[in-house]
């Protein structure tokens, strides 16, 4: 059976960094930066969710963090959305240290530097979508009437710019999953962290929400996505595969492939799918 | 973008905080308006009860008023062996050449008489009704108005002719009068000429039937001794009138007279608080109590329910500041608006019931400026702990356990 995820997806297509080569995403100041992070849940027995883990996000990356349930990964994602501390390590966003900042500050830094997508969309059904994505903004300290605007903007980014006074109940799960990630984007942040984004969807249209997060790629957005599943993670340029609360793979970006050997851009479906036996 | 930079906290705007505080009522309507409802009717009873007690009072002082405030009344005391003491029959002329008195009328007891419906009522069932001589312009004195039939006159004083005080009328179950209407006093038929409506400032007059001095000397024996003497003064003389009324009543026993101004009487009954009220005011305390428990309830039930809202919303950048804030001012908000909606039907039910009872609508300020100020510390109060527990949610937890 071929589906639109299959078709999209493939192994061995790589994305380059808008406007960046791999040597300046080496050399500019790292988004995110996990060094020897240990997060320990004191319970009884203790949960050792994560176990010295160190990562490093440069900007303009597209990374697939993979690994079953209870390997840590959406620990990991507490972490780097600042939502939860560390018992040990370092966790850096754009530079600013999270064991040095209150609460408070934490706070203001997720309101202006990072998007989260969630699997369930959390939109509120009584809003309009253009409302929705605005509140993305509402704790950055941004006029309404501006938020909106940048929200009208945002929304015709995820192609539903034609329906600004929508409510999320008029809309299918794809086109709620756009909004959020509209939602995510709307702050321009350094840093979108989309936590199983395809969860709630079927294959088809959980295929496009994965194009759109290549496209927004291709623009230079920096995204750390969260999956267990193994065929979405594939179709990502870098892979961090973990287990047991430990990085077993960190599959590097690969260097940038030639423009294209037949003229094409180097486009999403250039190379044919993969079949894959994931469950 | 990815430079370190410096991160700036931010305040929600006020009109932001307003949309926020609103989000649980425009999403749950029914459950906003239940809950507000209990409030609602405890602002409503102390409203209603702190403005209908103010309205009756506010009736009862335009009555008066209308009345005149410069009415005195002179009547017999004791002597000092306790028995009545007897005015003069040339008071009411003496107290008329008082400078400054207006009118004088007068009232004479007539002792040892009853009036009945007819001569079968047993003797023993007096309805506690008084037998008076009342000179011809009294009315004219003490402010009081006929409901039905004439007064006596020059022509009817002399013969046996009644005119009945309100409560007298009811009774002798009299409610109107028609040729031929008569009634049982002494021993012997005097006929109804008319009836009296309620005295406001001779209260005395309502138990009483009126006859003729002539046909209380002729028919029933009196000694024509007046007993209440009902004088008007000019109002800016009125204290100067009062002081001389028992010297100038009664020269030779001025302490045997007893002088009052039925007004301030009347002032200071209106004044007085009636029991009734403080047991409304209390029932209306409980239901605003009531009314709080059900505010906090909600609310605690709505921290549970938002949970997911509230992860977003600290994934979004909320701190937990803005948490608390708003859902305090979602409580507040509910409260307030339980507390308009029951200060307008306060209002309203003061407004209808004292239009029926054709007094001015009065609503103290303390009642509905008290009544918003209790609804703003219930929404504090009624909000503090699930605001609280709101803001402690931690994000994570908010957001993973759907």
């Amino acid at each position: 059976m071929t589906s639109a995820n299959d078709t999209a997806a493939t192994a061995t297509t790589t994305f380059r960094p808008s406007g960046l080569t791999t040597d300046d995403a080496r050399n500019v100041l790292p988004v995110l930066q996990l060094d020897d992070v240990t997060k320990t849940y004191p319970t009884s027995p203790p949960v050792h969710a994560l176990r010295a883990v160190s990562l490093t996000v440069r900007p303009g990356e597209l990374v697939a963090i993979v690994g079953p349930s209870g390997s840590g990964k959406t620990t990991l994602l507490h972490l780097m959305g600042t939502l939860d501390r560390p018992s040990s390590g370092t966790v850096r966003l754009t530079g600013l240290d999270v064991a040095t900042m209150v609460d408070d500050d934490l706070a203001a830094l997720r309101a202006t530097r990072i998007g989260f997508v969630f699997q369930q969309f959390f939109l509120a059904e009584h809003e309009t979508i253009l409302d929705n994505v605005a509140d993305g903004l509402l704790y950055a300290g941004v006029r309404q009437a501006e938020r909106r605007q940048r929200a009208r903007e945002a929304l015709e980014l995820v192609d539903l710019g034609s329906r600004l006074r929508a409510r999320p109940t008029q809309l299918s799960g794809g086109q709620r999953q756009r909004v959020a990630i509209a939602r995510a984007l709307v702050g321009q942040p350094a840093i979108v962290l989309a936590d199983e984004p395809t969860g709630n969807l079927d294959q088809a249209t959980g295929g496009a929400i994965l194009s759109l997060l290549d496209q927004l790629h291709d623009r230079g957005v920096t995204i750390v996505l969260i999956t267990h599943d193994r065929g979405i993670a594939e179709r990502m340029p870098r892979r961090v595969e973990m287990l047991d609360g430990r990085i077993v793979a960190d599959t590097p970006v690969a260097p940038p492939q030639p423009a294209s050997l037949n003229g094409d851009t180097p486009a999403l479906h250039a190379t044919p799918p993969t079949p894959r036996g994931m469950p | 973008m990815t430079t370190a930079g410096v991160i700036t906290r931010r305040k929600l705007r006020p009109a932001d905080l307003g949309r926020l505080a609103s989000v649980g009522l425009r999403t749950r309507k029914l459950r906003a308006g239940l809950s507000a409802l209990g409030i609602a009717i405890g602002v409503a009873a102390i409203v209603a009860v702190l403005g209908l007690s103010s309205s009756s009072q506010a009736g009862l002082l335009a009555e008066i008023d209308q009345l005149g405030t410069n009415m005195l009344t002179v009547e017999n005391g004791q002597t000092l062996f306790g028995q009545p003491a007897e005015l003069p029959k040339t008071a009411p002329a003496m107290i008329g050449r008082i400078p400054g008195v207006t009118a004088v009328q007068d009232t004479a007891y007539v002792p040892n008489i009853d009036a009945f419906r007819s001569q079968l009522i047993p003797s023993i069932d007096t309805n506690a009704l008084s037998v008076q001589a009342a000179s011809l312009g009294l009315l004219g004195a003490t402010g009081d108005t006929l409901a039905h039939g004439s007064f006596l006159n020059a022509a009817t004083a002399s013969e046996p002719v009644a005119v009945l005080g309100a409560l007298a009328a009811q009774r002798l179950g009299i409610d109107r009068v028609f040729p031929g209407e008569r009634i049982w006093v002494g021993n012997q038929w005097f006929y109804v000429a008319g009836i009296l409506n309620p005295a406001v400032l001779a209260p005395g007059i309502d138990t009483s039937v009126l006859v003729g001095y002539p046909a209380a000397e002729t028919y029933l024996g009196s000694d024509g001794h007046p007993s209440s003497i009902y004088v008007r003064a000019q109002t800016d003389r009125v204290n100067a009138v009062q002081s001389l009324l028992a010297s100038t009543a009664n020269p030779q026993a001025p302490s045997q007279v007893n002088v009052s101004q039925p007004s301030q009487a009347l002032v200071a009954r209106a004044d007085a608080q009636s029991a009734l009220n403080d047991l409304f005011l209390g029932l209306g305390a409980v239901a605003l109590l009531v009314g709080a428990v059900g505010v906090a309830n909600i609310m605690i039930i709505s921290v549970l329910e938002r949970r997911s809202e509230i992860g977003l919303r600290r994934a979004l950048g909320a701190t937990k500041g803005h948490i608390r804030v708003q859902f305090l001012s979602e409580a507040l908000l509910l409260s307030l608006l339980g507390g308009a909606v029951g200060v307008s039907l306060g209002i309203l039910s003061t407004a209808v019931y004292a239009h029926t009872k054709g007094w001015a609508t009065v609503i103290p300020t303390e009642a509905w400026a008290g009544g918003f100020a209790a609804t703003l510390v219930i929404g504090a109060v009624a909000g503090l702990l699930p605001a609280l527990r709101a803001a402690r949610m931690s994000p994570t937890q908010a957001l993973w356990t759907v």
